[in-house]
């Protein structure tokens, strides 16, 4: 569903994109401090109970961590590190989730029209109507985010709780959170706060301290406050993330190219037709289901 | 607690936890505070990031506070004291402590008898063949001639306090500390140097702690060396500082306060012994007097004891208290021994209690509220044998859990069969904090009503409920058949809108109290500071002629005419230091820091001024509510107005265990005690005898073991959780990666965890956050698990072992709190 009041900016599988500006609204990000973040997993259950999801059956297997990595029915999850490095341990822990990219791979990956939006204030969003659950987003992703739904067959991820932020309040998770290591707001405020976090923990030592906003993707609705922004691997993040090449190339060439073609196609089987009358069917139609689904 | 009240004069928090944003130096050592007290630890990251607060973790294990702390230190289980001896001698050699202050508020000028001795691992006073110490030889040294204290405040007399601590202390140099502690002494002299930074007027640091400390056979002791080194730092009393216990339940304050243990009436009253058989003879030994009259005299605020007493049995006992019947003292029960409920159990387990010298007889009914004995142990196996021998128990709680299904134990706890038990178990329905009005009482002592927000489910009722109808039948059995206590019963007055279920609201106005007769105010006897009927405002206000009623003096000021002000909510903070006085109530008097006038010098201007507690203005004291008499000028009063002595105690001659810290391994020690090899463990820790009551040796159980909790949840209840199982879903055991290595356990494989007690199973957390410590120049390790298992967890499936299986029963002697922290095991591949 997509949340009606929000003008769409952007939308999968759209050739022309979608026209917006009727109504004027900021940029939304969440602000990320893993510097304060003592891993207590609040945001988990918020997320699960704000978004109505069931909890999972796990097993203890030797970790803090509740899942391996992300999943269709868990959005939210805290990611832990341990790391011995010159100086001492460190148990990192970064709180992983869609990062809501300004060029989401995985709306240019994704080959359903309308499954995959951008709204106007930056969330990215899985129309699940429109999904068909075909995972190609799960691809053109740089954070392995999105997941497949084996009940419902459709692709599901953290919606940065849209529902919540286009009436004025924060993300679950935000609100759950007991020790401020996570805010909400304007992308523009979020970087203003992370880099005065950033400022800080340099003055403290962590002279490697940045805000991760990367912009292979065009930066992100989701930043993120590393003390060792030099290793961001360490916190489970790709150093230089972006839409891959074979996506962009699909997205950008050959899926033009194969509209294109077509229409062109259309255009010559309707003169086909008329110049040289219905074809007497022998066997399948395979030429017609080589077709990309649309 | 008890540690806090022999050295401050009360058993709390002394600050609160907003004010922990004030601090420059946080030390959390024995809690984890971002583990288990996840909300209140913004204000540990406020003062980081708001004042560059450096916070230091010191910990057996590199925890999850440990992962956002600018410093921390490991150190073995048990260690505790030695380590904090140790930045103590460092205080005082380098200088790097408030000399101002120590002499202005401590008792470090006060002179000791020369009874007072310490001699290879023992003080002075020990009576072997009872296992004690007498007290009495731990005395003051009264002036000759005034019959006041004698003092030196040079502090250069050797028979003064400081100059004893000195020599006390100067075994703990930092290589001792790190041979007993396994602490680098690198490590060690970075956290003294950073801790002790703020032994100055300028600089405050704060010392949080929670139950990594208390639950030792010498855990009052370690508080002590906490409670001592914030004073010789000059930390006590001022925002910022403080000796901060952060409390793991939501309300556990608040049960301590109201009685929550048998030693104490409300309000920290004594209960009650034998001996004292009158009213007056209570009174006398309950009654501390002083021989105080140094320059600051002190308030000895105990003096007021009889009005606390008599106007709680006014409470009690409403009109059938006169004051010809001793206000009905009569009808309190006496005890004659220690009913704490470790000694429950074990009466219970032996069938006959050997209390009072001769076998008497023991319970055979058991009634287990909101308590869970057989997860909350330790020696999980004695708890469920015991519960085997009642004829009935009664367990009020929202879930069935171990305790209330201990005859379907598996069989490896060793209860006996379940055709072989007698006892018949009821349970009653309880209903959760959500389901029901009523206040809680947090660590820092703010009494915050809470509103019902859903209807129990089913047939639960409120706590209230339940309570009252067993009174009441009790009562009418009373009223039928009489019989033994007949009096204590009938005479208590029950005067509720609806008795069957009191409201909480009429429960909270009587606990305030409230003036029976008009009371005369003594300055101009025809006015009156309070009208008959009349909510009392302070315990200024009580009485000891019976024209007082209180249930308990220390909330005083929670209920006045001015209504509910545990219901208050006003998030106004004029201060600026997050006191927030309008915001609930906090006891004592609505005052946020206690011993606050420590906050301010001689003559009543703040140490710092940018953080003021409370400052004189020239007619009366301002800031925060003043721990003093409100118009007392600067120099009339002692600073902690509870001690007899006016000031704090360095010297604490109260507690059972000595007047100083000393350090003594665990009951279960991986080695003989290094300064003292003869007096290995505290030798006044109490024990039990019975066959389960076994202690394992080093050579057969060689790896320390200690237990905590999770984050994810909370004691043995949220395994009925499926969202929070889904967090953590298991038992496990963390494990140091050398020595999974050395013993061939992968992470994740299934390993067993043996005690001389018994052996549990659990997946293996192979992790870097443990790992081997050099102790005396060899090698030990650590492991430890986490307790939220057992065998009940309703329909959710996510059963594990009971943790305390292996926890042995060694007790401190001051407040029978078991050693859950530290003991012996052997690790294998299961």
């Amino acid at each position: 569903m997509s949340v009606q009041s929000l003008e769409i900016r952007r939308s999968s599988a759209s050739v022309w994109g979608s026209p917006s500006g009727m109504r004027s609204v900021p940029t939304v990000a969440k602000y990320i401090d893993t510097s304060t973040c003592i891993g207590c997993k609040a945001c988990e259950v918020a997320c699960q109970e704000w978004n109505d999801l069931p909890p999972l059956s796990t097993q203890q297997v030797g970790t803090y961590q509740t899942m391996p990595t992300l999943d269709a029915g868990f959005w939210n999850l805290i990611r832990f590190d341990e790391r011995e490095v010159e100086g001492g341990l460190m148990w990192l822990m970064r709180k992983d989730q869609c990062m809501h990219c300004a060029e989401p791979g995985c709306l240019e990956a994704c080959p359903a029209p309308g499954a995959i939006v951008q709204y106007a204030n930056g969330i990215v969003d899985v129309n699940q109507d429109n999904c068909i659950g075909c995972g190609y987003c799960e691809t053109g992703c740089p954070f392995d985010v999105p997941k497949f739904h084996a009940k419902t067959g459709k692709m599901a991820k953290c919606t940065l709780c849209v529902d919540r932020s286009s009436v004025g309040l924060e993300p679950a998770c935000v609100k759950a959170c007991p020790t401020g290591c996570l805010h909400f707001g304007t992308k523009e405020d979020m970087v203003a706060l992370g880099s005065l976090r950033v400022d800080q923990l340099k003055k403290g030592g962590f002279t490697t301290a940045a805000l991760y906003d990367p912009q292979g993707v065009g930066g992100t609705s989701v930043v993120t406050v590393l003390a060792h922004a030099d290793h961001p691997e360490w916190y489970g993040l790709p150093r230089d993330p972006h839409v891959p090449l074979g996506v962009r190339f699909w997205k950008n060439i050959l899926r033009p190219v194969g509209l294109l073609a077509i229409a062109g196609a259309f255009v010559a089987a309707v003169g086909h037709y008329f110049n040289f009358g219905a074809k007497q069917v022998q066997g399948s139609a395979d030429s017609e289901t080589n077709l990309p689904q649309v | 607690m008890a540690s806090l009240a022999a050295t401050f004069g009360r058993g709390a928090m002394t600050n609160g936890w907003v004010d922990i944003k004030n601090a420059d130096v946080i030390l959390a050592m024995g809690g984890n505070p971002a583990e288990n007290h996840p909300c209140g630890f913004k204000w540990f990251i406020e003062a980081k990031k708001t004042r560059g607060a450096k916070l230091v973790a010191v910990d057996p294990r590199f925890t999850r506070t440990a992962a956002v702390a600018d410093l921390y230190a490991p150190v073995r289980a048990g260690s505790d004291i030695a380590f904090l001896l140790g930045v103590i001698r460092y205080a005082i050699e380098t200088k790097r402590f408030h000399e101002d202050y120590v002499k202005l508020y401590t008792n470090a000028s006060y002179l000791i008898g020369e009874k007072y001795g310490f001699d290879d691992g023992l003080f002075s006073g020990f009576d072997a063949g009872k296992g004690e110490y007498d007290k009495a030889n731990w005395g003051y040294e009264a002036d000759a001639k005034s019959k006041a204290y004698g003092v030196d405040p040079t502090l250069e007399n050797p028979r003064c306090v400081f100059q004893l601590l000195k020599k006390h202390v100067d075994r703990y140099t930092p290589e001792t500390v790190e041979k007993i502690c396994g602490t680098p002494k690198e490590t060690f002299l970075k956290v003294c140097e950073v801790v002790t930074s703020t032994g100055n007027a300028q600089r405050v640091g704060t010392i949080t702690y929670a139950l990594g400390w208390t639950q030792h056979s010498v855990g009052v002791q370690i508080i002590r060396c906490a409670a001592m080194l914030q004073l010789l730092l000059g930390n006590v009393g001022r925002p910022g500082g403080g000796v901060n216990a952060l409390r793991g339940h939501s309300n556990i304050q608040g049960a301590t306060d109201l009685a929550g243990t048998f030693e104490i009436l409300p309000g920290y009253l004594k209960t009650p012994a034998g001996p004292q058989q009158t009213l007056k003879d209570y009174l006398e030994s309950a009654t501390p007097t002083t021989l105080n009259k140094q320059a600051w005299a002190s308030m000895n605020y105990w003096q007021n004891y009889s009005k606390f007493m008599i106007s709680l049995l006014k409470a009690v006992y409403g009109k059938n208290a006169t004051k010809e019947n001793d206000f009905g003292y009569a009808w309190l029960p006496k005890v004659d021994g220690n009913y704490s409920w470790m000694y429950i159990y074990d009466d219970m387990y032996r069938g006959s209690s050997m209390r009072v010298g001769g076998k008497e007889a023991v319970p055979e009914g058991f009634i287990t509220f909101g308590m869970n004995p057989v997860g909350i142990g330790p020696n999980s196996s004695k708890i469920i044998n015991a519960l085997s021998k009642l004829k009935w128990m009664v367990v009020v709680e929202n879930y069935e859990i171990e305790t209330a299904t201990f005859w379907k134990a598996p069989k490896e706890y060793g209860g006996p069969d379940s055709s072989k038990i007698p006892t018949e178990v009821f349970q009653l329905p309880a209903s959760g904090f959500a389901e029901k009005d009523g206040t809680f009482t947090n660590s820092a002592r703010w009494m915050q009503w809470k509103w019902k927000a859903i209807d129990p489910p089913g047939n639960s009722k409120t706590d209230q409920e339940i309570l009252a109808r067993i009174f009441l039948a009790v009562r009418d059995l009373y009223k039928k058949e009489g019989g033994p206590g007949a009096d204590s019963v009938l005479n208590v007055t029950w005067n509720y809108t609806n008795p069957a279920a009191p409201d909480l609201g009429e429960v909270l106005k009587e606990i305030n109290g409230k003036a029976i007769t008009d009371i005369p105010d003594p300055k101009d006897k025809t006015k009156m500071i309070r009208t008959a009927g009349q909510q009392l405002e302070n315990f200024g206000q009580l009485q000891d002629d019976g024209s007082t009623l209180c249930g308990n003096w220390l909330h005083l000021g929670v209920y006045t005419e001015a209504g509910n002000n545990a219901q208050r909510r006003s998030t106004a903070d004029p201060t600026g230091l997050g006191m927030y006085h309008n915001w609930g109530f906090s006891w004592p008097a609505n005052r946020r820091i206690m011993y606050n006038r420590a906050s301010a010098d001689a003559e009543g201007k703040a140490w710092d001024p940018t953080r003021p507690g409370i400052v004189w203005n020239g007619e009366k004291w301002v800031g925060d509510v003043p721990d003093i008499k409100p118009d007392s000028k600067p120099g009339e009063f002692g600073a902690f107005i509870m001690n007899a002595e006016g000031v704090a105690r360095l010297f604490a001659a109260t507690l059972n265990d000595g007047p100083f810290p000393e350090h003594y391994e665990s009951v279960e020690a991986p080695v003989e005690n290094l300064l003292h090899p003869k007096v290995t463990s505290s030798p006044v820790t109490k024990k039990f005898s019975s066959d389960k009551d076994v202690y394992g040796k080093k050579e057969d159980f060689p790896v320390v073991c200690t237990t905590y909790r999770l984050t994810e949840h909370y004691h043995y209840w949220t395994k009925h959780t499926n969202i929070l199982n889904q967090l953590q879903p298991g038992f496990f055991v963390e494990i140091p990666v050398a020595l999974a290595e050395q013993k061939g356990i992968a992470n994740g494989s299934k390993v067993k965890v043996s005690s001389a007690r018994g052996s549990i199973e659990g997946v293996a957390m192979v992790t870097k956050r443990l790992f081997p410590l050099k102790i005396n120049g060899k090698e030990f390790w650590q492991i430890g698990f986490p307790l939220h298992w057992g065998y009940a967890a309703g329909d959710t499936g996510h059963t594990g072992p009971l943790a305390n299986f292996l926890t042995p029963s060694a007790m401190d002697p001051n407040t029978w709190t078991p050693e859950f922290k530290t003991f012996l095991v052997k690790l294998e591949k299961a």
